[in-house]
């Protein structure tokens, strides 16, 4: 790995910075719930403590919301986005392909804002496919006729329910069911 | 520390987005005038047809996509895109100033909806023909 040690104590100060002013409304909900497994919550699989930097990159939110929202870099783990960068010409059939400068710029954004919590060796290419979105959309909380509903369509269909998921919340005050 | 190195990124990125905005800014005619130089170099060349445009725009192919399955039968509208739903919008520059304006945008678009809806490049001729369309097209 060609990361710097610099860079990532860089990185580490500014998550810790971060996680320390975040307001506690915006704080997670979820550090009471789940027993602790052999990788921690979810499995390992768990998305990270703030989903969205509030600095965002400006290519990134402009080249990945042209066909549905810039999904938030925290939902993911880092190789889930080496993954999905590596593999644009053929993004869930369709051509979604960059310059390789773009492609650079996005993915050096999207690895260093990946999800900090994610410990499972393993890198899903859709959010829908991790525990913790599993988890937190079983049947309890999104009755199965909500996914029918056209909608909805798509569990990749994030703004259907949560109203401000282009900008990275999704808040419980956010979401709002179509019916 | 750390906010001062995040408004100075912040003061970069929008000095960047200025100085490119005026360089990119191209009128459609000026991008019709560079596809057709590309165009004429293919034997046979016989200019561009806003009506051949009109068919290749709307015609289903084999996978069941047309262009006009994300962009509509009119792209004066505003179009729907076939999968993910999310709003597009419109094509025609009559309808939206901010089409045809940056010519590396318009490149990169051609080359990803063809590739989606030919699985191949569209022809200079074709390009040609479809922007010959959309600019026919009143709001
Ligand atoms: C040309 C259109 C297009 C562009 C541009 C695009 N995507 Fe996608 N993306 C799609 C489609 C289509 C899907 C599948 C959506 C569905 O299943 O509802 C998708 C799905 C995804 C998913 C999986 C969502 C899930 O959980 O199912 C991720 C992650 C994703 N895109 C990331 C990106 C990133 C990062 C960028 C920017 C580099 C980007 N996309 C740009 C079309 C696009
Ligand atoms: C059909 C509606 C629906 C869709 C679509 C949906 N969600 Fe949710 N989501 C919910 C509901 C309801 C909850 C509340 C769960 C709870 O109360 O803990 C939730 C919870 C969450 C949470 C946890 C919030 C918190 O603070 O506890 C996150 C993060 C989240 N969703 C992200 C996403 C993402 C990312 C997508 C798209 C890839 C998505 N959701 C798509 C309905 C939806
Ligand atoms: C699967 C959906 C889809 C299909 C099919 C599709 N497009 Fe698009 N097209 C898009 C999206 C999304 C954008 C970018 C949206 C934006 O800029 O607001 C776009 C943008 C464009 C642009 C960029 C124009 C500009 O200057 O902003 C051109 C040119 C274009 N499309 C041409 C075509 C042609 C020609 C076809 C048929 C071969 C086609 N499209 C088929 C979804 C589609």
């Amino acid at each position: 790995m060609s990361l710097s040690h610099k860079k990532l104590s860089g990185l580490a100060i500014a998550m810790l910075a971060m996680s320390l002013s975040m307001p506690a409304a915006q704080a997670d909900d979820d550090d009471n719930e789940g027993r602790g497994s052999r990788h921690g919550k979810y499995g390992g699989e768990d998305r990270g403590r703030q989903v969205q930097p509030a600095q965002v990159n400006a290519k990134w939110q402009k080249e990945c919301s042209s066909c549905h929202i810039a999904y938030a870099p925290g939902l993911l783990p880092a190789e889930s986005w080496r993954k999905v960068m590596g593999g644009l010409n053929k993004h869930f059939g369709t051509d979604a392909s960059l310059t390789a400068q773009e492609n650079q710029e996005i993915t050096d954004f999207l690895v260093n804002n990946a999800s900090n919590r994610w410990t499972a060796p393993t890198a899903p290419l859709q959010i829908s496919e991790t525990a913790w979105f599993k988890r937190k959309h079983d049947s309890h909380e999104v009755p199965a006729a909500v996914w029918k509903n056209p909608l909805v369509k798509s569990p990749a269909n994030c703004q259907a329910c949560h109203t401000q998921a282009e900008r990275g919340d999704f808040s419980e005050r956010n979401i709002k069911m179509p019916r | 520390m750390l906010q001062k190195l995040h408004t100075s990124g912040l003061a970069l990125m929008i000095v960047a987005g200025f100085a490119a905005q005026p360089a990119l800014a191209e009128a459609p005619n000026q991008i019709l005038d560079s596809i057709q130089t590309a165009a004429k170099n293919t034997p046979g060349f016989k200019g561009f047809s806003a009506a051949r445009g009109e068919s290749f725009f709307k015609a289903k192919q084999a996978n069941g996509l047309s262009c006009a399955s994300c962009h509509t039968d009119n792209p004066a509208a505003p179009g729907k895109h076939e999968k993910t739903g999310k709003a597009i919008e419109p094509l025609a520059p009559s309808a939206n100033a901010q089409r045809f304006a940056d010519p590396a945008k318009v490149e990169k678009w051609f080359k990803r909806n063809c590739n989606d809806v030919l699985a191949r490049v569209c022809t200079p001729q074709e390009q040609g023909d479809v922007l010959s369309y959309l600019l026919t097209i009143k709001n």
